[in-house]
C-alpha cells in the first residue's frame, strides 16, 4: 500500500519537489519519548523558577493557614498537637488545590497546550511531566516545610517525620487526582471553583490515610499500614490518573 | 443462529441511542412503570407501616428503614447508572446517553439527600445522635459531594457536548468511591450495621419485616425508572425543539 503510494508520488515531479521544498524546511526530527518528557520538565520548571512568587506562594498560604488555627482555636500545646495532623494535611490539600488552578491554564492561553495534543509525543508521558514539575515546585516544598510548622505547632519526635513521608507520599496523589478537574474546566472562565467543587471528595482518602497516619505516629501505634495504603494510592493514581487527564484534555479542547 | 439474535440486540440497542425512538418507545413503556410504582410502593408503604412487626428493642422507629434503605440503594444505583450511560456516550455518542447521565445527577443527589437525612432522623432515638462521623456515613456524604461536583461542572459549561463529556469524565472517575461506600460496613468497623441483604445468606430478620423491605426496594426501582423516563423524554423534547418531528408533536400533527 505505501509501496504503491510512493510510487505514485514519484511519478509526479512537481510533487517530488514540494515533498523536497518541505522537507528542507521542516527536518523531520523524531524526538525520542525521554527526551519529549525531561524537555517539557525542565521548561515548566524554568518558568515557574522565572516566577518566584509562584514558588513562594503556596509556602506563604501554608504558613498563613497554619497559624491561624493557634488563634482561631486554641494556644493551649495539648489542643494543638492533638489538632495539628489534620490542621497540616488540610493546609496541605488546599495550597495544592489554590496552586493546581493554573496547572493548565497559562499554556491553554498561549497555545502550548494544543501543541502538546499535536505532538506525536505520548499525551501521557506530557500530562506526567507537568504534573510532575507542578508537584516539584508545590507540594514538595509543602512536604519539607511541614515538619518546621509541625514542631510550631508541638508535634513532637517521629510523628515529624512520619507528618512528611505522608506528605511526600500524599501530594502527589493530591496533584495527579486535581490535575483531573483542572483539565476539565480548562477552557472555562472562573473554574477555579469548579476545580476545588469536583476534586475535593476525591481527595477524601488520602487525607483520611495521611492524617491517620500522623495521629498513630504521635499516639505511639504503628503507622506502616497508613503509610503503605498511601503508596497504593500514588501507584494507583499515578497509573491511571494521567490517562484520565489526557482524555480530558481532549475533550476540553475539542479535539 | 447466535449471529441473529446478536445482529437484532445490536440494531435495538443503537435505535434506543435515536431521541425520537426513545420517546415513541419510552411512552410505551412508561404506563407500566407507574402502575408498578404506584403499586408496590402502595402495597409496600401498607405493609411495612401497618403490618409488619415492632422491633424488639427499637419499637416503631425501625420503620424508617422502609425508606431509608431504598434510598441508600438508589443512591448507590444512580452513580452507576450515570457513569455507564456517560462512557456509552463517550464510546458510541449516543444522544440518549448523554440526556441519561445528566438527568440522573439531580435524582441520585436527591436520594443520596434522602438516605442521609432519614438515617439521621432515626440516628437520634436509636444511637442518640444526629450524626457521626462513621465510614458509612462519611462517605455517603461524599457521594452526595461527587453528584454535586457533577452537578456544577455541568452547569458550568456551556456548550452541550463538551459538558456531556467532561461530566461523563468526572462521574467514571468518582466511580472508585462507589466500593468503598459499599464495602465500608465490612471493612471497617463501623456503628452503621452491615448491609440487610446479601445474595449468599438469609437475611437476619424474621420474613414479615424483610419482605416489605423488599416490596419497597422493588417500588424505588420502579419510581426511579418512572423519574428518569419524565425527566429524559422532556430533556429530549428540549433539545431537539428545533427537529420536524417535535415541532409536529408540539402542535399536535400526526406526522406517520
Amino acid at each position: 500500500m505505501t509501496g504503491t503510494m510512493t510510487d505514485k508520488l514519484r511519478s509526479s515531479d512537481a510533487v517530488t519537489s514540494t515533498l523536497q521544498w518541505g522537507a528542507q524546511q521542516v527536518p523531520q526530527e523524531s524526538v525520542s519519548e525521554g527526551a519529549a518528557f525531561w524537555g517539557l520538565l525542565s521548561r515548566d520548571l524554568l518558568i515557574t523558577l522565572r516566577h518566584r512568587s509562584d514558588l513562594a506562594n503556596p509556602l506563604f498560604f501554608l504558613l498563613m493557614v497554619v497559624s491561624l488555627f493557634p488563634l482561631g482555636v486554641s494556644p493551649d500545646p495539648g489542643t494543638l498537637a492533638m489538632i495539628a495532623p489534620g490542621v497540616l494535611w488540610i493546609a496541605a490539600l488546599l495550597s495544592t488545590l489554590l496552586a493546581v488552578d493554573t496547572l493548565f491554564l497559562h499554556d491553554f492561553e498561549d497555545g502550548t497546550l494544543e501543541q502538546l495534543l499535536l505532538s506525536p509525543s505520548s499525551l501521557y508521558l506530557m500530562v506526567l511531566a507537568k504534573v510532575l514539575a507542578h508537584w516539584l515546585v508545590t507540594g514538595l516544598p509543602v512536604a519539607l516545610l511541614a515538619p518546621v510548622l509541625g514542631v510550631m505547632l508541638n508535634l513532637s519526635g517521629e510523628s515529624l517525620w512520619v507528618l512528611m513521608a505522608s506528605l511526600i507520599l500524599g501530594t502527589p496523589v493530591l496533584s495527579l487526582v486535581s490535575a483531573i478537574g483542572a483539565a476539565l474546566v480548562v477552557g472555562i472562565r472562573r473554574g477555579g471553583m469548579i476545580v476545588s467543587l469536583i476534586a475535593l471528595p476525591l481527595h477524601v482518602p488520602v487525607l483520611i490515610f495521611g492524617t491517620g497516619a500522623v495521629q498513630a505516629a504521635s499516639d505511639g501505634l504503628a503507622y506502616s499500614g497508613h503509610l503503605s495504603i498511601l503508596a497504593a494510592l500514588l501507584a494507583l493514581s499515578f497509573t491511571l490518573a494521567p490517562l484520565a487527564v489526557a482524555a480530558a484534555l481532549r475533550i476540553s479542547l475539542g479535539s | 443462529m447466535s449471529n441473529i439474535v446478536w445482529d437484532k440486540v445490536k440494531l435495538y440497542y443503537h435505535r434506543l441511542g435515536s431521541p425520537r425512538y426513545f420517546y415513541d418507545i419510552s411512552a410505551r413503556f412508561l404506563p407500566w412503570f407507574i402502575a408498578a410504582a404506584v403499586l408496590l410502593l402502595g402495597s409496600g408503604l401498607t405493609l411495612s407501616l401497618l403490618f409488619a412487626p415492632q422491633d424488639y428493642q427499637q419499637g416503631h422507629s425501625f420503620r424508617i428503614m422502609y425508606i431509608h434503605v431504598p434510598a441508600a440503594s438508589l443512591a448507590l444505583s444512580i452513580y452507576l447508572m450515570m457513569a455507564v450511560s456517560g462512557a456509552i456516550g463517550l464510546i458510541w455518542k449516543m444522544k440518549v446517553a448523554d440526556i441519561v447521565a445528566k438527568v440522573c445527577a439531580p435524582v441520585g443527589a436527591s436520594f443520596t439527600f434522602i438516605a442521609l437525612v432519614t438515617g439521621a432522623i432515626w440516628g437520634k432515638p436509636t444511637w442518640g445522635t444526629w450524626w457521626i462521623w462513621d465510614a458509612r456515613l462519611t462517605s455517603m456524604l461524599i457521594l452526595l459531594f461527587l453528584y454535586l461536583g457533577v452537578i456544577a461542572l455541568h452547569s458550568a459549561m456551556t456548550d452541550r457536548q463538551s459538558a456531556a463529556k467532561s461530566t461523563a469524565l468526572l462521574s467514571l472517575v468518582g466511580v472508585v468511591n462507589l466500593p468503598i461506600i459499599k464495602y465500608s460496613v465490612n471493612w471497617w468497623n463501623t456503628l452503621h450495621q452491615p448491609a440487610s441483604f446479601k445474595l449468599t445468606e438469609k437475611p437476619a430478620m424474621p420474613e414479615d419485616m424483610w419482605v416489605p423491605l423488599l416490596v419497597m426496594m422493588a417500588g424505588f426501582y420502579a419510581l426511579l425508572a418512572v423519574m428518569i423516563i419524565m425527566r429524559t423524554r422532556c430533556e429530549i423534547i428540549d433539545r431537539e425543539r428545533r427537529s420536524r418531528w417535535v415541532k409536529a408533536l408540539v402542535s399536535g400533527e400526526n406526522t406517520r
